[in-house]
């Protein structure tokens, strides 16, 4: 296969979605995922029984305040100090509230742990500062990295106004590709200090651990992009280490599966340098990277130290 | 002998005292001990707040454009570091040595040598830790919970930061050692315990939580010293070690950390509310064992704060079960509060406006508190800004503003003048206002997934992140006026009755003359 028919190629499964966001500007994201919906519902839910409660409580402050003014010539009850009645109905209520909570959260909650049945399973694994997939048992992986414009633009007082850069921080080289309705696995670990994989729209977080594998899954239910962070600070580039994930119909998922592995294929079995270059010019994504050596260059001493033996664990 | 108090033991002037430097360096007076906290914590408070003030410049707007993102994550740990350390549990140890002798009717703490000793550590301790941001590579930038790896991937400044640590934490443990022991043996005669003032009941809880797990954060951060510098791994996961289980030993001792912060708070307002509704607090009995659940629970709840790092399910469950409960004391303690105001008759000084806004703002953190043991939805919460928003209403209008209505409370009885009542009305309007200007929008940009402890961010998020920053510069310079009004109370102002507020206050502590006698209760009163 030609560089130029998978640059087409990538270029219709990722080249589409242009501009994407987090779903809105001051609330949790009803998201794509069951599961995601499920949060978002208990997250309201928690909030609206925290409003009424705040409406009880606060309003019998403001109440006091403007009632029992003493510039109002308001008498004070020295009799009203204690009342075991009083006491014990707002420790019982609170707790039959507390229930009422507690009960739908374990159900989201073990939903939320039962990874079995993944059709697809992805290793991710966290470094200083990008992230790596891996297909498993598909022969594919690669690093995901900020991809330049935001680099560029977010270097101090580079000048750039972030505005003028198109998802700025929320855009990688490599997104990771996944099929629409399918239970998608990941695996989540690191390989220098704790990261933490966040996509808001699936409510997924994980902390990636090294030394530790961690378990998630989410079942995308719509075609789109959908960007998240590094949640564990990391280090000086914490703030620039974002995920995007591509959800693509399950052909176009085929699609990009077999034309990946032939990229992947085709850049192992020639000599390591030339062909690589063209693949990663034309599809701007550094299949090759896998391959080769990681490219981060500013990896410390201590993290090649720290890298070998977990990932020999692992 | 009737003169029971002193180093000079035939001296017939109570109020004689060393001037000069040697006053202060060895004074082993509560009141000069208790002074030289509150000064100390109020110069770290801004030491700490310019730090933040970098932080929110920085975040004004998208783009780096003033510090290296290094240097921000530098300014964020010790942000963390000075106001915990440095400014909320300094400040609370000075009221403790100010008013726990005051208020128990006894002539000084129990162990004044000790005491000192405990103070001058601090500024030597705070000296190392500040020194780092003169190193090269500058000063410790993992975050306050010095997680590993990343912590052991520290600079010159990882050893400094572990010593200050060191130090900070056998200060407090000295801090508490005295507390209990001067509230267990120096109460005047008839003072049972169950008549102990909430002030003394939280702050004798909150010693006990503080030599509970002092010794666990030192244990914590020695073995990291050790990682780093004489290569075990007991968190090193390239040599077999578990950085997990860092987290679990540090919250371990950082759960009960959160109500050491938060309980003598409560006590500063268990005595204000009162005062000022001038009627007694409603439901004694309640608050004191409230106090004791919530500092017996602080010790279960540890792991709500790793509810990512992959537990098993029924690890999960026990945590968010755990967590879910602590709000059942805290809403007893609320409820008291608002009974206490209802049927009173409430003015509104100073020290009453700061205690109803703790009243509101740390029930607003406690709300949030509550979303955030969920631990499905925490999953979505969790190292967000919505973390941020969280615990700043429960630290900055809890504690804080709980501190500062102890201070304006007080005040005229260390210094023997009111203060300027107008301007500290203006102080309190000005801060309330620009401390919820500042946090509450910070609710928003969590939710809507600015992850914490990122120097930029996504346009979207430029908005939440102008009107905190506003906030944030409102609030900062709004505590000039704190500074000034103190200075003016120390030189100047009406004098001070003994009772100081005509709402007759109810305490020992107003029994005595205003400004407070160098020594006090020589001889011990009688209580009914």
């Amino acid at each position: 296969m030609s560089a130029a028919k998978i640059a087409a190629v990538l270029a219709g499964v990722l080249g589409s979605a242009s501009a994407y966001a987090y779903e809105n500007s001051y609330n949790m994201p009803v998201g794509v995922t069951p599961i995601s919906r499920e949060v978002h519902g208990l997250h309201m839910l928690i909030f609206w029984i925290c409003v009424i409660i705040a409406v009880f409580v606060f309003g019998a402050m403001i109440y006091s305040i403007w009632k029992f003014r003493k510039s109002k010539g308001a008498v004070p009850d020295k009799t009203l100090t204690h009342s075991t009645k009083v006491e014990v109905v707002w420790t019982v209520i609170p707790v039959l509230i507390l229930v009422s909570m507690a009960v739908p959260a374990t159900r989201t909650l073990i939903k939320i742990e039962d990874t079995r049945d993944a059709e697809l399973s992805i290793k991710v694994t966290g470094y200083q500062w990008m992230w790596h997939y891996d297909y498993l048992g598909q022969d594919i992986g690669f690093y995901s990295r900020m991809a330049t414009p935001s680099n560029v633009a977010r270097q101090l007082r580079s000048g750039i106004d972030p505005n003028t850069v198109e998802n700025y921080l929320l855009e990688v080289d490599n997104r990771l590709v996944v099929p629409v309705d399918t239970k998608v696995r990941v695996l989540i670990t690191a390989n220098d200090v704790i990261h933490s994989w966040w996509v808001p729209q699936f409510a997924v977080k994980k902390d990636a651990i090294p030394g530790f594998v961690n378990e998630a899954w989410f079942k995308a239910e719509k075609v789109g992009v959908y960007p998240g962070q590094c949640t564990e600070l990391c280090g000086r580039d914490h703030a620039f280490m974002p995920i995007v994930v591509e959800v693509v119909s399950k052909e176009d998922f085929a699609k990009w599966l077999a034309d990946r592995k032939a990229a992947t294929q085709q850049a192992q079995a020639a000599p390591a340098a030339e062909p690589a270059a063209p693949v990663e010019a034309a599809a701007q994504t550094p299949a090759t990277a896998a391959a080769t050596a990681p490219a981060a260059t500013t990896v410390s001493l201590q993290n090649t130290q720290l890298a070998a033996p977990v990932a020999a664990k692992l | 002998m009737a003169n029971t108090s002193t180093h000079v033991a035939h001296d017939a002037d109570h109020d004689h005292k060393p001037h000069g430097l040697k006053r202060w360096l060895f004074t082993t007076n509560h009141k000069d001990i208790g002074t030289m906290y509150l000064v100390f914590a109020l110069l770290m408070f801004f030491v700490g707040g310019a730090m933040a003030l970098v932080i929110r410049l920085e975040l004004f707007s998208p783009g780096v454009q003033f510090v290296d993102p290094g240097f921000y994550n530098q300014m964020l740990t010790m942000h963390a570091l000075i106001m915990i350390f440095g400014a909320v549990m300094p400040a609370f140890v000075g009221l403790a040595n100010w008013m726990i002798p005051l208020q128990i009717g006894a002539p000084d703490m129990a162990l004044p040598r000790m005491n000192n000793f405990s103070f001058w550590i601090l500024p030597f301790a705070f000296t190392l830790l500040m020194a780092t941001l003169f190193l090269p590579g500058g000063g410790p930038a993992g975050g306050w919970t010095m997680y590993p790896p990343l912590s052991l991937q520290g600079g010159d400044s990882f050893a400094l930061m572990i010593f200050a640590i060191h130090l900070m934490g056998a200060s407090s443990i000295m801090g508490a050692i005295n507390v209990i022991v001067t509230i267990m043996n120096m109460r005047a005669p008839g003072m049972t315990l169950l008549k102990l003032p909430l002030f003394c009941w939280t702050w004798l809880i909150t010693a006990y939580l503080l030599i509970a797990v002092m010794p666990v954060l030192a244990g914590a951060v020695t073995m990291l010293l050790t990682d780093h510098f004489l290569l075990t791994s007991f968190f090193n996961p390239a040599g077999g070690g578990d950085p997990v289980m860092f987290q679990h030993i540090f919250w371990f001792f950082g759960h009960p950390e959160v109500y050491i912060l938060i309980l003598p708070a409560f006590g500063i307002v268990s005595e204000i509310i009162p005062t000022f509704s001038r009627k007694p607090l409603f439901g004694y009995d309640a608050m004191v064992y409230a106090t004791a659940s919530i500092a017996f629970l602080s010790f279960v709840v540890w792991a709500h704060h790793m509810f990512t790092v992959g537990m098993p399910l029924a690890g999960q469950l026990f945590f968010m079960l755990s967590t879910m409960l602590i709000a059942v004391p805290t809403g007893v303690k609320v409820f008291n509060w608002t009974t206490t105001m209802w049927r009173g008759s409430l003015s509104f000084e100073p020290p009453m406006l700061f205690a109803i806004a703790f009243l509101f703002l740390f029930t607003i953190g406690g709300f949030s508190g509550l979303m955030l043991a969920i631990a499905p939805a925490d999953f979505q919460y969790h190292d967000t800004y919505f973390v941020v928003a969280h615990f700043h209403y429960v630290l900055v209008p809890g504690a804080v503003f709980a501190i500062m209505a102890g201070v304006y409370y007080w005040l005229p009885k260390w210094t023997g003048h009111m203060y300027d009542m107008k301007l500290a009305k203006w102080h309190f309007w000005l801060s309330t206002i620009s401390v919820n200007v500042l946090f509450f929008p910070q609710h928003f940009l969590g939710l809507a997934g600015m992850p914490r402890r990122i120097v930029d961010y996504n346009t979207q998020f430029t908005d939440w992140n102008v009107v905190s920053s506003i906030g944030g510069f409102v609030f900062g310079f709004s505590q000039l006026l704190f500074v000034w009004i103190i200075w003016k109370s120390a030189r100047s102002g009406a004098k001070a009755t003994a009772e100081v507020w005509d709402a007759q206050p109810s305490g020992l502590e107003w029994t005595v003359p205003s400004p407070a006698p160098y020594h006090t209760f020589d001889k011990a009163p009688e209580v009914r």
